[in-house]
């Protein structure tokens, strides 16, 4: 047992700090860190820096751009990207429809879609969710009739992140209304600009426009569309949600946050003092340390145990990773506002294109719309609740 | 970065596992119990067979060189056994004071009688007031000729009351809570003017409170200085403490798992039920939670900045608390009544695990310790 890290991976570490730092504009990543929302430009540059670099989708098969790196890179990659506020490279893209085409398409899809998904030439976003169909993802109604050599496709997604800039949706449709629920779903992708495809956009808590519901009315879809074969959907779509909760305990990132609360509770007062002297503050933040440190802990635990498992099978821990890692982003967000304090009530809305310099501290802006936004942190990618019935089931056989 | 076991340690745990599998039964206990000691005799001269006793001593000491991992190995079987023998106070705490802060003679003499099993030390600090602080002490001690006298008397004083020495902490000058002026002294447990009152603990332990009243002592360390390296060898005992909890804690959540399959309720095993399934996850989480910490306490214990080791140890002691707090509630809760019977093991697991948080400190005391020290990430400005 060695739990430091060796030379190279120290190197590694590093290195990738040095290149977050140094080639990513700190203006992109001051807004990440203070919680602003990021333009569709920001999202773009700060992607296409890291695929110059080949540091976009490393989690590829090396033929089409991975790194072929092993789990603790990984981690260390995603440790210093998120501890120096880079937007991770584009989720739709490289952790969803990236591995699944890469994974089950053939090679016309492949040479079609990946390069471009790589650089993010083409923006794709998910279209999995629907108004009655959650948790309980396999109940969905958009159906996909064959007509030749297209698809019809009829229906209505919800929750659709970011469909405001998509250029492609990867689906989930029925394609075979008799089989049992799993049975009968394909996926399928969708160029947005089809005729039929109407976006229809979400206002969520805080104010900001991130989700978007997107119908489909008689969409024609080329039959080549296709990934994989027809309703063998199901079994893409748990391979694509295991590659996304591995990456979401979000540990670099609550480190980030925890140092910038500590920055900004030693600009604010307390009685006489500075909040980050008070006692009572101190306790509150250190509580939630510990619980980050167990999470690094855990999170690197699952990374080494990687070296012993399949390949591309997740490991139902990463369920705990989930959970765990939800819950602290979600209490961090607490304490931004505890610190902040009655600055939290101005609502100044970025767009609002106003000259006039913001109520109170710069810092305070984003506080409660953080806190409102990160709600959805339990709610996504497999609610908490979900994650709770894996772990039930494929770890403790309940 | 490697979390794997090497081959030496991997055997270790297997022996360790075993041993406990085949002589540490319920019932087993329970006989070990009602022994006069409170514990058994012939465990521990086993455990000294297997070189358990000697584990963390130098070779040259009788002993094996084992480091902290080792260390966490052992006691984490011993938390699935709720092992009763006083291992903790005689080898992880009392060797590691004398390992620490003692002389070579004095290593010489007493490490190889402890890895023999001929010597049982236990560690004598608390005081009526002192709470968990280690540097709030009372006791004295005064020079005359080349010995030291001692005055006072200490509470709690783990397996004391089978101890042949005792680790006495006393003070030599300085007020009630100054750092400097604390010794550490070899009190003969037998000696003139030592008495002490044996009983059990709420875990089925054994405590014992000792009255010093001129009793003679030996210096082990800088009488003036001893504290550092006190606080050293109690954070070893933290973190093998931590791997103990880690222990008791999986086994109250392989009960529970194993009682929610097999009890069965409205027609059917209780652990269909939705709500018992995700509270059966929390305590895993929990759990796993605590491994980690335990494991991140467990390579910690060697560092020399004492201030990192300070910061690591004690947030793996708040980790243990919480979750242990956590896991005993649900254990007993979801076993309904027979979790609150005498004749059934998981509440001695929840009771040893209640204590373990009032050892060498609680959460609270640990998370008011980091708190103070800024944390764990990103310097406080």
């Amino acid at each position: 047992m060695d739990l430091t890290f060796t030379e190279e991976e120290r190197a590694f570490r590093a290195e990738a700090r040095r290149f977050f730092r140094s080639e990513v504009p700190e203006s992109i990543r001051r807004k990440v860190t203070e919680g602003i929302d990021l333009t569709k430009e920001d999202i773009v540059t700060s992607h296409r820096i890291l695929n110059a670099r080949g540091w976009a989708t490393p989690n590829w098969p090396v033929e089409w751009g991975g790194q072929n790196w092993s789990p603790v890179q990984l981690y260390l990659y995603q440790d210093e990207m998120q501890q120096a506020g880079v937007p991770g490279p584009l989720a739709f893209n490289v952790s969803m429809v990236g591995p699944v085409i890469a994974q089950f398409g053939n090679e016309a899809t492949k040479r079609r879609f990946l390069a471009r998904a790589a650089n993010l030439d083409d923006w794709w976003c998910q279209g999995f969710s629907e108004p009655g169909s959650g948790s309980d993802l396999a109940s969905l109604r958009t159906t996909a009739k064959r007509v030749g050599d297209k698809y019809i496709v009829n229906g209505q997604k919800t929750w659709t992140t970011l469909a405001q800039h998509a250029d492609w949706i990867f689906c989930l449709v029925r394609t075979d209304p008799a089989a049992k629920k799993q049975e009968g779903i394909s996926f399928i992708l969708i160029d947005m600009t089809t005729k039929g495809i109407t976006r229809r956009p979400i206002q969520t808590i805080d104010g900001g426009h991130e989700v978007n519901e997107v119908f489909f009315d008689e969409v024609e879809v080329p039959a080549e569309n296709l990934v994989g074969e027809e309703n063998k959907g199901w079994d893409y779509a748990k391979f694509l949600l295991g590659h996304e909760r591995t990456s979401i305990a979000r540990v670099g990132q609550s480190k980030a946050q925890v140092a910038r609360i500590k920055r900004l509770a030693s600009l604010e007062r307390a009685g006489e003092g500075r909040l980050i002297d008070d006692l009572r503050f101190q306790e509150k933040l250190a509580a939630v340390e510990v619980e980050l440190k167990a999470l690094e802990m855990t999170q690197l635990r699952v990374v080494a145990a990687a070296r012993h498992q399949v390949k591309g099978k997740p490991d139902p821990a990463s369920s705990i990773l989930k959970i765990k890692g939800s819950d602290i982003q979600q209490v961090l967000t607490e304490l931004v506002m505890d610190v902040v304090g009655p600055y939290v009530l101005p609502y100044q809305s970025p767009e609002d294109g106003s000259n006039e310099p913001p109520v109170g501290p710069d810092y305070a802006v984003g506080a409660a719309p953080s806190y409102f936004n990160d709600r959805k942190v339990s709610i996504y990618g497999g609610s908490n609740e979900i994650q709770r019935n894996i772990i039930a089931k494929a770890i403790l056989g309940l | 970065m490697d979390f794997d076991l090497s081959d030496d340690q991997r055997l270790l745990k297997d022996s360790v596992e075993r041993l406990i599998a085949d002589k540490y039964g319920f019932e087993n206990r329970k006989k070990y119990m009602q022994q006069p000691d409170g514990w058994s005799r012939e465990i521990w001269a086993q455990l000294a067979e297997l070189g358990l006793l000697g584990l963390p001593f130098a070779e040259q000491y009788g002993g094996f060189g084992g480091g902290s991992v080792e260390t966490m190995l052992v006691m984490e079987a011993f938390g699935h056994g709720l092992v009763l023998e006083p291992y903790v106070s005689t080898v992880v705490l009392g060797g590691g004071l004398i390992r620490g802060l003692g002389s070579a003679a004095q290593q010489a003499a007493i490490l190889p009688a402890i890895a023999e099993g001929k010597r049982l030390l236990a560690f004598a600090h608390v005081e009526r007031h002192s709470r968990y602080d280690l540097f709030d002490v009372v006791t004295t001690a005064k020079r005359e000729g080349t010995g030291w006298t001692l005055n006072g008397a200490k509470s709690v004083v783990l397996h004391g009351d089978s101890a042949d020495q005792f680790l006495v902490t006393a003070r030599i000058a300085g007020g009630q809570r100054a750092r400097d002026g604390i010794g550490l002294f070899l009190v003969d447990a037998k000696g003139a003017g030592v008495s002490r009152r044996g009983y059990p603990t709420q875990d089925g332990l054994r405590a014992a409170e000792v009255t010093l009243s001129g009793a003679a002592g030996e210096a082990v360390g800088d009488p003036g200085a001893a504290l550092p390296g006190i606080e050293h060898a109690v954070d070893r005992t933290i973190a093998a403490l931590c791997a103990e909890a880690v222990g008791v804690m999986a086994s109250m959540q392989e009960l529970t798992l194993d009682y929610l399959k097999t009890r069965k309720q409205f027609g059917r095993a209780i652990g269909e039920f939705q709500v018992l399934q995700h509270r059966a996850v929390d305590m895993l989480i929990a759990e796993e939670q605590a491994r980690s910490m335990a494991l991140f306490a467990t390579v910690m214990a060697d560092e020399i900045n004492p201030v990192e080791r300070t910061r690591a140890i004690a947030a793996a002691k708040v980790q243990i608390g919480r979750s242990g707090r956590h896991v005993g509630q649900e254990c007993i809760q979801l076993h309904g009544g027979i979790g609150m019977t005498m004749e059934y093991k998981a509440g001695h697991y929840f009771k040893r695990m209640t204590m373990i948080d009032k050892l060498y400190g609680d959460a609270d005391q640990h998370l008011t310790t980091l708190a103070k020290l800024g944390g764990l990430f990103g310097a406080a400005a």
